[in-house]
């Protein structure tokens, strides 16, 4: 599309963007929470409504993080400029995450310690999604204007990368979950990993080479 | 050789459901009773409430028709289930292919109220109409030398939509050693809660064998074999590490995706709690199967 064409549609979003304010990304967000434990607690998730509970606010995590994703590249190559709504969905990214793994520790395991330590250490899909929630810690601790500064902002960006292996191993974890090969957590690996592929810059990359040789 | 094996609790031979929820009431009435008497642990064994049929048919595993628990619900319906051709051959005197009423016909029809325990750690309580598969197996005469029993389910790619997406390779088969195959716990399944079964169930004829996990119960069976060597199990053929040929419930031998040690029994809402797996699923009269057999091996 040329890029005159492309402005007419990403403008306005831009400008209705402007105005609206990133709490709502937290008051929208958060409406999901107690509307799916009602859902499940009436029976509009079926007869076995933990696991379906548990496997939503999976979802709904893995879906936050690919949204937090595509933030550059939607600004890089459509002019999408959503930027300053980051920081609350990796925030709430990281509450999903939490509801996730409450769900697992309290309605699921119901507080099993022994059988949930040995699971964490011997069922790879659970060793890499808690791999996962452990380096969500350190960026959800960070995600605050103080925390940008005491850093540093290029030391802040650098860690924040840690987001990449992150939704990686969370799409993982989706597709180990399953018993076969399904359709729609390969669908999530591959739009994260092309995510991904958006910021690689093959330009510097060439040139490098170049250089060498 | 019917009656064999008895429901240590249920008197309530041909009950209907609303009569069913109806003696739950009654039940936990004397689990209560019983702990008094100091028979507490017998009480809690036998008080088996049987999960409603709402639950028994919404939350299934039957790959055939997508591998979501409400996709078999959602699908199983376009399956025919009348007509309906089951084939015994192999090590038998008596081979043939039969409709389903010929081979239902002369079989003592019994209720089995039984745990059924799937290997993804959640369980369910089913009250089955069936018979034994040894009257079966024995109206068909096993031959001198045979030692293992192999099913195979329907392929009906008209209707199966799991099928046509080939999620896993079909037809679907299972096996079992013959001492177990005739083993008195051992059904042939045709309904529940003295309706037929729901196509989602398995209609219109299953295996049901309480003691093992769920997904050795095969489902709307057409071809019964008579055989002298252990017969390939799909879910062994897809991953042989995680399931075994016996796939005894076991809550000592860990499955590498899910701890077998407790489960969860279905329709209990959000709050349900785990319950601790039994060996053998709460069936300790099948031990003997067993005996000088390491079960960690042959899992
Ligand atoms: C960033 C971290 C994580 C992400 C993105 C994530 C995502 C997901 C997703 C997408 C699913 C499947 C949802 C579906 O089938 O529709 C899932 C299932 C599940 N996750 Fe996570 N997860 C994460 C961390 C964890 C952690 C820390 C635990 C527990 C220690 C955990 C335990 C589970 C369990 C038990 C299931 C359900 C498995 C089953 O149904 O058998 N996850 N998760």
């Amino acid at each position: 599309m040329p890029m005159s064409a492309l402005s007419k549609f990403v403008d306005p979003i831009n400008s209705f963007a402007r105005k609206v304010p990133t709490w709502l990304v937290y008051i929208l967000y958060s409406l999901p929470i107690p509307y799916l434990f009602w859902l499940a607690q009436t029976g509009g998730m079926g007869v076995e409504p933990i696991n379906a509970l548990e496997r939503e606010m999976g979802e709904i995590t893995l879906q936050l993080l690919i949204i937090g994703l595509a933030i550059t590249p939607a600004r890089k190559y459509l002019g999408l400029n959503l930027l300053k709504f980051r920081r609350a969905i990796g925030v709430m990214a990281f509450f999903y995450v939490v509801v996730h793994l409450g769900i697992w520790v309290l309605l699921d395991m119901n507080l099993r310690w022994g059988q949930m330590w040995a699971d964490i250490w011997k069922r790879p899909y659970i060793t890499i999604g808690m791999a996962a929630f452990l380096g969500m810690i350190p960026l959800a601790v960070t995600s605050n204007n103080w925390s940008v500064r005491k850093l540093g902002a290029a030391s802040w960006r650098k860690m924040h990368k840690l987001v990449y292996p992150i939704a990686v191993l969370g799409a993982v974890h989706f597709i180990m979950v399953q018993k076969v090969w399904e359709v729609e957590p390969l669908l999530y690996l591959t739009v994260i990993l092309g995510l991904l592929a958006l910021r690689y810059k093959p330009s510097q990359k060439a040139s490098g080479v170049s250089a060498n040789g | 050789m019917a009656h064999r094996w008895k429901n240590t609790f249920t008197h309530a031979d041909v009950t209907p459901e609303p009569l069913w929820l109806n003696r739950r009431a009654i039940l936990a009435g004397m689990a209560g009773a019983g702990a008094l008497g100091g028979v507490g642990s017998v009480a809690a064994q036998e008080a088996l409430e049987p999960n409603t049929w709402e639950q028994i048919t919404t939350y299934n595993n039957f790959y055939e028709f997508g591998t979501g628990k409400s996709d078999p619900s959602d699908n199983a319906g376009d399956m025919v289930t009348d007509p309906w051709e089951i084939t015994i051959d192999g090590m038998v005197d008596n081979p043939g292919t039969f409709s389903l009423a010929e081979l239902v016909d002369g079989m003592t029809m019994e209720e089995r109220l039984y745990r059924f325990r799937c290997v993804e750690a959640w369980a369910m309580v089913v009250p089955w109409n069936g018979f034994e598969l040894a009257d079966l197996l024995n109206r068909a005469g096993i031959q001198d030398g045979a030692t293992h029993v192999a099913f195979e389910t329907a392929v009906l790619p008209d209707v199966m939509p799991g099928v046509r997406r080939n999620v896993i390779e079909f037809p679907y088969v299972e096996g079992l050693r013959l001492d177990e195959a005739v083993h008195p716990l051992t059904i042939m399944a045709t309904g529940i809660y003295d309706r037929p079964l729901a196509n989602q169930s398995g209609a219109p004829i299953r295996l049901v064998v309480p003691w093992k996990y769920g997904f050795k119960s095969i489902k709307s069976i057409v071809k019964i074999t008579v055989t002298n060597e252990q017969p390939p199990t799909t879910w062994n053929k897809i991953n042989a590490r995680e399931y075994g040929f016996y796939s005894n419930v076991n809550p000592q031998v860990d499955h590498p995706r899910w701890s077998q040690a407790s489960h969860r029994v279905i329709g209990g809402g959000l709050f349900n709690s785990r319950e601790d797996t039994l060996m053998f699923n709460g069936y300790p009269e099948v031990a003997s199967l067993y005996e000088g057999m390491d079960l960690r091996e042959n899992y």
